[in-house]
C-alpha cells in the first residue's frame, strides 16, 4: 500500500515502443499546430542537453503559467467527459493504482503547467522527467497520448483540481 | 500463313534466350548501386511505390530506393491480419452481383491526378478475373469503395485514368454477350460477342465512382489502356488482340492478322451524345460497395442500369488504328502527341502521332471499317518505327526527358529509345522475363523519373530456393544517367503487374494518425469504459467493448449460450498514432480484428460447444500485453446462466461491481 501511495502522484503513462527502448516515441501531435519536444532523429547529446536544460517543475511543453485562481466547476464537469472517454480506463480518482497511478492528490504535488504539459503530450517528458522514471519502473507502461487538444487539457485539470477539493 | 512462319521462328529464337542464362548476372551491378539503395536506419525511403499483387487480391506499399515493403493494403481478398472482408463493417466491401467473393486478381493501379500530375488522394485497382474496380484513399489507406462491372469478363485494360481523375475505365478483356443473354452457343460468338468500354466518373470532392456510360464495341480483347493528356486530353486509347474474333486455340488462332488494333475513343464525343440522349439504358445488375469512414461501416448496394452508347451507330467516337500484331501496353508520353502501341509478337514498336490522327480523321482517310467502325491508315497516323527493339515488347514508360522505356518480355530486357527519332539508345537485361515496367510517374505529364522497376516474371536463380515456387520479382534501375544501372533486386508479393509511385510526401502528408474518438459515429460505438455493456437481443449479443493497453472492457463475460450469434463491437480507445490492439476469440471461424486508434470494429462469433472461451489481443501493445486477455463462459443451449460482465471484480481487489446485460 505504502509503494502504491509513492507512485500515485500523477498521471502515469505508457507507448508502444518504449518498452523496447526505442527512441521513435514522439507522436505527432493531431488537430492544432502543437509541435514536439522531441524529434525523431534526436541524438544522445541533445537528448542529455534536454535532460540538463528540464525544468522538472514546468515539463516540457507550451504550457507555461496556467491561472487557477479560480475554480471553474463547469470546466471540471467537462474534463469529466473527456476524463471518462480518455484517462479512467487507466486512472481511478482514488489514490488507487490501476493501469497507472490514481489522481487523488496530484494537484498538489505539481504544478499547473507541469500536468498539462505531461497530459497533452506525454512521450518526452517520460524520458527527461526523474519522477516519471521512477513511476515507470512501477507501472511498465508509459501514458499514452490520447490526443487532448488544450481546451481538454485545461478542462481534465479543472477536474483533478474538483477531486482535490478545489471549490 | 506467311508472318506466322516468321512469329514462330522468332518464339523458337526467344525461348533458347531465356533457356540460357544472360551472361553477366554477377557483373551486373556497379561499384556504388549498394550506396544508392542504402537508406539508413531511422531514415525514410524518398519514394512510395504502390505495387499490384496479382492473383494475390491486394496491394503492396514499397518504399524506394530501398524495396522495403511496408503494408500490404487488402483490396480484393479477405485479409485475416486485420479483419478485411471478415469484420461485419468490411463484409460488404467485397458483396458483388455473384455474391460474397473473397478473392480476385488484381492487376492495374493508377494514382489520381490533377493536371496531368500525381495528387496523392486516391489509388485505383481492377480486378480482372469478376470485373470490378476499387479506390484506395491515401489518407488512410484503406480500400473504401469497390464498384463491379457489367457486361465485362477480365477487366484488364483498366483502372486507367484522365488527367484530372474525370473518368477511370475498365475496358473488357473478354468479349462476352450482354449480361443476362450469356446462355447462347459459344460457336456464336461473332454475333453476340461484345467488348464493353466503361468510363466511371470520379466525383470531384468525394471521389464517388459511378458509371457514367459504357460504349459497346466489337468483341475484341481490350488489354491495356492509356488517357490522352495535353493536347490529346478527350481521347482515350486501348490495345486490342483478338480482331480475328477467334474464340479456340488463340495462341494460334488469335495471331493470324498482320496488324490487330488500338482503338482510339473520344471520350468528350461520346460525353456529347449522352448528354444528347443517343444512349440505351440496359437493364444489369452491379454491385457498389462503399465504407463511411464516420460511421466505419461498408454499406452494398446492388445497382440496375446503366447507359450504353454503340460506337457502330455513334460514327465518330472511336476509330481504329491498325497495330501489328496483338497489342499489349498502349502508352501515351508525357506531352500527349506520341502514342506507342507495343505488339508482343511484333519485331517493332510503332509510334503514332496524334497530329497525324486528327488530321487522318478530319481527311476521313480510312482503309475500311470494322463492324461499323472506321480503320485509319496505318501509314497515316505513324509518327515512327523502333526497329529491331528486342523481342516481346510489351509496356512503355517516360522518364519526361524525351526517352521511352520498353519492357522487352521474350529477349527479357528494358529497351530505352528516343521518341522523336525512334533510335534505341541504351538497353538493359532483366532477370527475367520482365512484365510492366514503372518509371516514377512514368505515365504523367510530368515523370519524377530517377527509378525504373521491372516486375519480372521468372526469377530462377536471383534467390535463395523455396521448393518448386520461387519468389516473384522486380528490379531497380537507375535512369538518371545516360545508360541505365541495375541497383537492386528485391522480391514482391503475389505476383506484381504494374505499379504507381511518387515521391514520399504526396502520400505522407495527409495521412490520418487515428481516428477521432468523438467523431466516431459508428452505431456500436463505446466511447469510455464507463459506457461498455452486453445486450442480448434474442438469440443476438451484441458486446460493447473497449481496448485500451492493457485491458479490454468488459473481459469476463458469463451467460452466453450455444446457438446465440455473439457481436463483439470492440472501441479502441487510444488516441496515438500506430496503436491498434487487436482481438481475438477461441474457436472464431472468420479471422481476428485489428482495431486502429479511436476505430470501432466488429468480429461475429457463434459458439458451437459449451465451455470457456479466451479472447485476447493479438497485436503486442505495451509491456503488459500477454494481460490483456478475458473470458467468455458458454452455456449449453436453453440453460439459465445469467448474463453478465465485468471488468476488474475479483474479491481480493473488489472495484467494479459484476454487472447484469441488458436484454432487448
Ligand atoms: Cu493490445
Amino acid at each position: 500500500m505504502k509503494s502504491l501511495r509513492t507512485i500515485a502522484f500523477a498521471a502515469l503513462a505508457f507507448t508502444l515502443f518504449s518498452c523496447g527502448g526505442d527512441k521513435k516515441t514522439d507522436s505527432i501531435p493531431s488537430g492544432s499546430a502543437e509541435t514536439t519536444a522531441a524529434t525523431n532523429n534526436e541524438s544522445t547529446a541533445e537528448m542529455e542537453a534536454t535532460a540538463a536544460k528540464y525544468d522538472p517543475n514546468r515539463g516540457l511543453g507550451k504550457h507555461e503559467n496556467v491561472d487557477v485562481s479560480k475554480f471553474d466547476p463547469a470546466m471540471a464537469a467537462a474534463g469529466k467527459k473527456v476524463a471518462e472517454v480518455k484517462c479512467t480506463s487507466c486512472h481511478k480518482t482514488t489514490d488507487e493504482k490501476l493501469v497507472g497511478p490514481g489522481w487523488k492528490g496530484v494537484t498538489t504535488r505539481q504544478t499547473p503547467a507541469w500536468i498539462m504539459n505531461f497530459i497533452s503530450n506525454p512521450d518526452p517528458m517520460i524520458d527527461v522527467d526523474p519522477e516519471l522514471q521512477k513511476q515507470l519502473e512501477l507501472c511498465l507502461v508509459r501514458m499514452p497520448n490520447q490526443g487532448l487538444s488544450d481546451t481538454e487539457a485545461r478542462e481534465v485539470l479543472e477536474y483533478m483540481r474538483e477531486i482535490d477539493g478545489a471549490k | 500463313m506467311k508472318t506466322y512462319k516468321k512469329i514462330g521462328l522468332a518464339a523458337f529464337a526467344a525461348v533458347s534466350i531465356v533457356a540460357c542464362k544472360p551472361k553477366g548476372t554477377e557483373t551486373a551491378v556497379s561499384g556504388d548501386a549498394a550506396q544508392k539503395v542504402y537508406v539508413a536506419p531511422g531514415k525514410h525511403d524518398e519514394v512510395m511505390s504502390f505495387v499490384s499483387g496479382g492473383f494475390n487480391g491486394q496491394i503492396s506499399v514499397v518504399g524506394l530506393p530501398s524495396g522495403r515493403t511496408l503494408k500490404i493494403v487488402p483490396v480484393f481478398s479477405v485479409h485475416p491480419e486485420n479483419g478485411y472482408g471478415f469484420s461485419e463493417e468490411t463484409k460488404p466491401m467485397l458483396e458483388t452481383s455473384h455474391g460474397f467473393i473473397p478473392w480476385d486478381d488484381q492487376h492495374h493501379l493508377a494514382l489520381s491526378q490533377t493536371n496531368g500530375e500525381i495528387d496523392g488522394r486516391y489509388l485505383f485497382a481492377n480486378a480482372n478475373n469478376t470485373p470490378r474496380v476499387a479506390k484506395i484513399d491515401l489518407k488512410t489507406f484503406r480500400t473504401t469503395e469497390i464498384l463491379e462491372i457489367p457486361n465485362s469478363a477480365g477487366n484488364h485494360s483498366s483502372p486507367f485514368l484522365t488527367e484530372n481523375t474525370e473518368y477511370v475505365v475498365a475496358g473488357t478483356r473478354f468479349a462476352v454477350p450482354v449480361d443476362g443473354q450469356g446462355d447462347v452457343p459459344i460457336e456464336s460468338f461473332k454475333e453476340n460477342f461484345k467488348g464493353y468500354l466503361s468510363f466511371i466518373g470520379i466525383g470531384k470532392e468525394d471521389g464517388k465512382m459511378d458509371i457514367t456510360f459504357q460504349i459497346e464495341a466489337p468483341g475484341f480483347n481490350f488489354d491495356l489502356s492509356h488517357a490522352g493528356k495535353g493536347k490529346s486530353h478527350g481521347w482515350f486509347f486501348f490495345s486490342c488482340y483478338n480482331s480475328e474474333q477467334a474464340n479456340t486455340l488463340l495462341e494460334v488462332n488469335a495471331s493470324q492478322n498482320e496488324k490487330d488494333f488500338i482503338m482510339a475513343v473520344n471520350w468528350k464525343k461520346a460525353e456529347e451524345y449522352l448528354k444528347a440522349g443517343k444512349a440505351k439504358k440496359m437493364a444489369v445488375e452491379y454491385a457498389h460497395n462503399t465504407f463511411d469512414e464516420s460511421t466505419q461501416m461498408a454499406k452494398s448496394e446492388i445497382l440496375k442500369e446503366v447507359s450504353v452508347l454503340s460506337a457502330k451507330e455513334l460514327k465518330d467516337i472511336c476509330y481504329l488504328i491498325p497495330c501489328p500484331k496483338s497489342p499489349h501496353g498502349c502508352d501515351v508520353d508525357p506531352t500527349g502527341e506520341y502514342i506507342i502501341g507495343s505488339g508482343k509478337l511484333a519485331a517493332l514498336i510503332p509510334v503514332f502521332s496524334f497530329d497525324k490522327l486528327m488530321k487522318a480523321i478530319e481527311k476521313k482517310d480510312f482503309s475500311g471499317e470494322f463492324d461499323g467502325i472506321p480503320i485509319l491508315k496505318y501509314e497515316s497516323v505513324l509518327h515512327g518505327e523502333v526497329q529491331k527493339p528486342g523481342l516481346g515488347p510489351l509496356h512503355t514508360e517516360f522518364d519526361g526527358k524525351g526517352n521511352a522505356y520498353t519492357s522487352m518480355f521474350v529477349s527479357s530486357e528494358v529497351v530505352k529509345w528516343d521518341i522523336k527519332t525512334c533510335k534505341v539508345l541504351d538497353r538493359t537485361p532483366t532477370f527475367y522475363s520482365v512484365g510492366h515496367l514503372m518509371v516514377v510517374g512514368g505515365d504523367t505529364k510530368k515523370p519524377y523519373g530517377k527509378y525504373l522497376v521491372a516486375y519480372n516474371k521468372i526469377t530462377k536463380d536471383r534467390y535463395l530456393p523455396t521448393g518448386p515456387e520461387l519468389a516473384q520479382s522486380a528490379q531497380l534501375f537507375d535512369i538518371s544517367g545516360d545508360k541505365m544501372k541495375l541497383l537492386l533486386d528485391f522480391p514482391t508479393i503475389g505476383e506484381p503487374h504494374y505499379a504507381q509511385a511518387g515521391p514520399a510526401e504526396l502520400f505522407t502528408k495527409n495521412q490520418v494518425k487515428f481516428y477521432k474518438l468523438a467523431e466516431n459515429k459508428h452505431p456500436y460505438v463505446t466511447r469510455g469504459e464507463g459506457e461498455s455493456k452486453v445486450v442480448r437481443e434474442g438469440n443476438k449479443v451484441h458486446v460493447y467493448m473497449t481496448s485500451i493497453r492493457s485491458h479490454f472492457a468488459p473481459d469476463n463475460i458469463e451467460g452466453v449460450k450455444v446457438g446465440d450469434e455473439v457481436y463483439f463491437h470492440v472501441t479502441n480507445l487510444e488516441q496515438d498514432w500506430d496503436v491498434p490492439h487487436g482481438f481475438a476469440v477461441k474457436g472464431a471461424q472468420n479471422a481476428e480484428l485489428l482495431i486502429m486508434p479511436g476505430e470501432t470494429s466488429t468480429l461475429k462469433w457463434v459458439p458451437v460447444k459449451p465451455g470457456m472461451y479466451p479472447m485476447y489481443c493479438t497485436d503486442f501493445c505495451s509491456a503488459l500485453h500477454q494481460e490483456m486477455q478475458g473470458y467468455v463462459r458458454v452455456s449449453p443451449a436453453g440453460s439459465n446462466t445469467p448474463l453478465i460482465y465485468s471488468l476488474n471484480n475479483k474479491k481480493d481487489n473488489a472495484q467494479s461491481p459484476v454487472k447484469e446485460g441488458e436484454t432487448k
